[in-house]
């Protein structure tokens, strides 16, 4: 479909769905509870009401994703969203790496990390803490990894410690799951489309 | 269907980390956070509400991704908890899920863990067709989701600790 987006953009696109999702006057009395412990309750998003058909796992997600990305201490918050994209960039989940370059860009009040980004994928010219941030976290995304020792003692050389190296593993690995979701479940389309 | 809980966390238990080293430090400042990683494989595994996936089928599929990525002792982890012999094989890679009317499943699943990137429409399209509900082709992804995290939280623990012996 035309709306369909496929290039990388910080331009965050809507989502459309490709099953139904649930309906809240459907919606169970677990249902609609987990739906108040996402971040914004006021206007829920298709993509929510879509991972509510498994409330379960609803359920539990959110305070995990918020803990990985936003706990206190360890690594930076921008360098926990370049994590976030270099897992994104390998699944090509356009609409997960739009909201994490934006962030990304925001955090840093700087757009050219992720315009390099963009423009030339892992060939882009980075700073070395920054290379060796998104090289490792590119390397796990693979399937099966492809991190590697000599991509771990980088880390340390551009002077990671070991709670922003966990934090790092984190950040990319909860991206490999929001991916799967994200760009699986639905299409990244153009905003006011459809 | 089996109704214990997994015991321990599968995150601790199979980093197997040195108490006191720099990389247990690093994972008790986090603590929460393996804590609740541990919550949702217990709700992506043994849910209370299955779906058309019991938890025999679900460790068989955890078990199925854990061994595309070459986690060899998670997939047996994950074996273990499977009840029926009639549906372990479904851990196998190399197994189609035709035995168990899992193909379409097993194709789908496959595909989200390894070639993410060029999952399309399509590919959900052929579950519908297959005649699986919308809702239970969101309990596959969540089940896919969580083993693509998890994996790689262990492989990365595993270069941490490798790395500083």
């Amino acid at each position: 479909m035309s709306d369909v987006i496929r290039k990388f953009t910080r331009t965050v696109p809507d989502w459309r769905p490709r099953v139904a999702p649930i309906r809240l006057e459907d919606a169970t009395p677990e249902q609609l509870e987990a739906l108040q412990v996402t971040p914004s309750n006021t206007k829920i998003s298709a993509y929510v009401l879509t991972l509510a058909h498994d409330v379960e796992t609803l359920k539990v997600r959110s305070p995990l994703f918020n803990g990985i990305m936003y706990d206190k201490g360890g690594l930076s918050r921008e360098e926990r969203e370049l994590g976030a994209l270099a897992a994104s960039m390998v699944n090509h989940c356009i609409y997960c790496a739009a909201v994490h370059a934006g962030r990304h860009a925001q955090i840093a009040k700087d757009t050219s990390v992720t315009d390099e980004l963009f423009a030339k994928g892992t060939k882009a010219e980075l700073s070395p803490r920054d290379r060796a941030i998104f090289d490792f976290a590119h390397a796990l995304s693979q399937t099966p990894s492809e991190a590697s020792a000599e991509q771990m003692s980088a880390l340390r050389d551009a002077g990671l410690d070991e709670a922003e190296i966990l934090d790092l593993i984190l950040s990319a690995s909860l991206f490999g799951w929001a991916n799967r979701l994200m760009h699986v479940l639905g299409d990244p389309v153009r905003k006011g489309g459809a | 269907m089996s109704s214990e809980t997994l015991t321990g966390n599968t995150l601790v238990d199979l980093s197997d980390i040195a108490a006191g080293s720099p990389v247990a430090a690093a994972m008790e400042g986090r603590a929460n956070i393996i804590a609740l990683s541990g919550t949702t494989e217990e709700a992506v595994l043994k849910p209370q509400e299955t779906g058309a996936w019991s938890h025999d089928v679900r460790a068989a599929l955890a078990a199925r991704i854990a061994a595309l990525n070459g986690e060899t002792a998670l997939a047996d982890r994950y074996c273990a908890l499977i009840a029926d012999a009639g549906i372990a094989d479904l851990a196998d890679p190399l197994s189609s899920g035709k035995g168990q009317g899992l193909e379409t499943v097993c194709d789908f699943m496959d595909k989200v863990a390894v070639q993410t990137r060029d999952v399309d429409a399509r590919d959900i399209r052929s579950l519908q067709e297959a005649g699986i509900s919308d809702a239970d082709i969101v309990r596959l992804c969540e089940i896919n989701a969580f083993m693509a995290y998890q994996v790689r939280v262990l492989a990365g623990i595993r270069l941490m600790k490798e790395g500083r012996a």
